[in-house]
């Protein structure tokens, strides 16, 4: 099973290779790893993508917890969060026109960011499973490049409760 | 923070924080990259520098010395090969949880990546075996760096810390500011236990029928022995001991069970398969320990007293989790006991697997055998001594056959099972203990591989008394190729080749002696006990073929226990 892990960790000189020798040296599985600046200065954040059970999950987040610069590790699988991904996909114009490649890209709300009469660039963004639908749409007409950004998410914020207007009963 | 105004190199620097660290001791070898260091440590009178001929013996030295005191060990060596060679010691240091500071040389940082001279990414060769690392790239951090490291590998669970010093860094000045304190935000070891977990923890060893103390080293690190034996006089539960648990409660003790695991007691082994509560204390159900995790304490409900989360539910998924100090849970569990198990019953069994089945060796054939050794050394310390043993059947006698009273008297190389331990590290703790003897144990094998550092304890004089175990073989594997490899006994024989052991104690200026005769083994052990002007050494030449049992294989179950030898035609 996937599972998102999200990581505040102090934003220095070989923080982000402990966390990638720990997955390797342990043995966890790594699906993929994002890594940028947060609101809080010399602070980043990490999102881990890893495959396994509940109680594989729990290793991984003990091990994370245990390195020195982790300040916060939170599971988000555990908890109601967003999930976004980022890909830009080179499609060869040759078997296509460019139509129907700005239909596509707009069938998934993405943009064209390059162009020129052998490739076209889209970039979309979306959950990564709808990258997923993206790739799997594009691969008939040949794509010559790709690179996916790696999930980034965070929590939800929590909804606040609004009672419902009762309707007057007589 | 304090300041205090003065501007001082980086090399200063690093000794006014050794200083305030209280530091007594280090163990290095110069070099290029720290010669500066060198330089300064030329007029440094407030502690004392060891200089090794190994730079692996300086990280077992630091060791040594840590698991003898409790205080952080120290080494100082020059970057690329120096730093490289600690490698082993580091990461022994890390799999046995002992606090040590190893600080290492740097190319200028200008070098760095450039394949410099003797250059070696030590931080990223260091990484997956420390606790943590610091590479310090501005000599305004290095104090705190300093104070952070020494934080981090005493506290918590305990590990070796690397820190590398760029020559560059060491050679600048900065005003000195000390930090009184420094906050690790990602770093906040929990010491005390959940109280409502410690209450459930008690209320189920009141109402256990066959309880069970697994102790593990961790109870040693916290300095918890005193409230462990409390609780197990109060409550008289039975206690084994993992390895490095060894000491933590007296091996004479009528409670006492014995070493668990591999080559624990048949007796103990029984109980911790048909108890109905396990206690681990300071243990990480490692795999010498549980064998087969499927058909480990299956019968037991299982508490788990740790410091270090990520121990908890590792290898064995246990019913209740304690993240604490131990110590502090001890305490506090048995305040919390309000009345004690009753486990007469419980008692009986275990006196019963005891007398079916006792330790046992050959004795009768005149020949020397270890185990008559060891006991024979238990005897005359009366368990007092600190005992640092090296890898393989000699260590595994040493844990079944000497009575350790004291904590901190048992030095071994656990988790990593590193040959060439014993020899350095007894030095370590040789310059830390002065009131106890200290007795290196090592077979034939281990102690070749760092025997150079014979001459450390020759030029300090140090009344350390080195005992080699030599069979003529790598025992423990010769053992394992006659039990599980089809008795291809590969490259074990040493026979042929091992040196003239008498000679090369003598070389170093050691007085040395030998025997194969059990006769004089007392008298020549009297004798270096009474001669305390520097080393000696003892060869024991035993019996090849022997042994050690009982032997759980590795993967199995207690029920696949080997208690003695199947095949009597090895018995030459």
């Amino acid at each position: 099973m996937k599972q998102v892990i999200s990581v505040l960790i102090e934003n220095h000189f070989g923080a982000f290779d402990r966390v990638a020798t720990m997955f390797s040296g342990k043995g966890f599985n790594l699906k993929s790893i994002t890594i940028g600046e947060t609101e809080i200065a010399n602070v980043s954040r990490m999102t881990i993508v890893t495959e396994g059970e509940g109680k594989d999950i729990d290793k991984v987040v003990k091990q994370l917890n245990r390195l020195v610069d982790t300040i916060k590790v939170i599971d988000l699988s555990e908890t109601n969060h967003v999930e976004r991904e980022l890909a830009l996909i080179k499609v060869d114009l040759q078997n296509t026109s460019l139509d129907e490649m700005k239909n596509v890209c707009d069938i998934f709300r993405g943009n064209v960011v390059d162009i020129n009469n052998k490739s076209i660039m889209l970039e979309i963004t979306g959950p990564p499973d709808k990258i997923d639908a993206v790739v799997n749409v594009l691969m008939p007409f040949g794509i010559l490049e790709m690179a996916r950004s790696g999930n980034v998410a965070l929590r939800r914020g929590e909804q606040l409760k609004i009672k419902k207007k009762e309707y007057p009963s007589n | 923070m304090k300041s205090e105004n003065v501007r001082l190199s980086g090399a200063d620097i690093l000794f006014e924080c050794l200083k305030r660290e209280g530091v007594d001791t280090i163990f290095g070898y110069p070099g290029g990259a720290v010669l500066k260091i060198y330089e300064k440590l030329y007029d440094v009178d407030f502690l004392q520098h060891i200089l090794v001929r190994h730079e692996q013996g300086a990280a077992h030295m630091a060791e040594g010395y840590a698991k003898a005191t409790g205080k952080v060990g120290v080494v100082l060596v020059t970057s690329g090969p120096g730093a490289t060679n600690t490698v082993t010691g580091i990461a022994d240091a890390y799999m046995d949880s002992v606090p040590i500071v190893v600080f290492t040389g740097q190319v200028p940082s200008h070098l760095i990546g450039n394949d410099a001279f003797q250059e070696a990414d030590i931080i990223g060769i260091t990484r997956p075996i420390t606790k943590h690392n610091f590479l310090v790239r501005d000599v305004k951090e290095l104090a705190s760096t300093i104070r952070k490291a020494f934080r981090i590998a005493s506290t918590g669970r305990p590990g070796p810390v690397v820190v590398d010093l760029p020559k560059d860094v060491i050679a600048s000045e900065c005003e000195f500011v000390y930090p009184n304190d420094v906050d690790i935000r990602g770093y906040r070891p929990v010491y005390r236990g959940h109280s409502n977990q410690i209450k459930k923890a008690a209320e189920m060893i009141s109402n256990s029928k066959k309880p069970l103390l697994y102790v593990g080293g961790g109870v040693i690190m916290s300095g918890g022995s005193r409230e462990l034996a409390l609780l197990v006089q109060e409550n008289n539960l039975p206690v084994t001991m993992t390895l490095q648990g060894l000491g933590a409660f007296p091996g004479t003790d009528e409670h006492s069970l014995g070493m668990l695991g591999m080559h624990g007691t048949y007796w103990a082994n029984q109980a911790v398969q048909n108890c109905d509560l396990l206690v681990s204390l300071g243990a990480r159900f490692d795999d010498r320990v549980t064998g087969n995790t499927e058909s480990f304490a299956t019968s037991a409900y299982k508490i788990h007293v740790d410091i270090d989360p990520a121990s908890i539910d590792k290898n064995i998924v246990v019913d209740l989790p304690i993240v604490g100090d131990v110590k502090h849970v001890l305490a506090e569990l048995a305040a919390e006991i309000q009345k004690p198990p009753e486990v007469e019953e419980w008692w009986e069994s275990i006196t019963k697997w005891k007398d079916e089945c006792p330790l046992t060796y050959e004795g009768n054939d005149g020949r020397l055998r270890t185990e008559f050794v060891i006991e024979k050394l238990s005897e005359k310390t009366k368990g007092e001594a600190v005992i640092v043993t090296d890898v393989g059947q000699h260590q595994m006698w040493t844990a079944q056959y000497y009575k350790f009273n004291n904590p901190r008297s048992n030095i071994t190389s656990g988790g990593l099972g590193t040959m060439g331990f014993s020899v350095p590290a007894s030095i370590g703790a040789a310059f830390a203990i002065k009131d106890r003897p200290i007795v290196s144990i090592s077979g034939d094998g281990g102690f070749q591989m760092n025997m150079q550092e014979l001459v450390t304890a020759a030029a300090h004089k140090l009344p350390i008394k080195f005992i080699i175990i030599n069979n003529s073989f790598l025992g423990m594997v010769r053992q394992w190729q006659e039990l599980f490899h089809a008795e291809k006994f590969s490259f074990t024989d040493l026979g042929q080749s091992n040196p003239d052991f008498v000679k090369v104690g003598e070389a170093f200026g050691i007085k040395s002696f030998s025997t194969d005769n059990p006769k004089e083994v007392d008298g020549l052990l009297d004798k270096v006990f009474k001669y305390n002007e520097g080393p000696s050494l003892i060869e024991f030449k035993v019996v090849k073929e022997d042994m050690v049992f009982p032997i759980i294989p590795s993967g199995k179950s207690v029920a696949d226990m080997i208690v003695k030898r199947l095949n009597p035609k090895n018995m030459m």
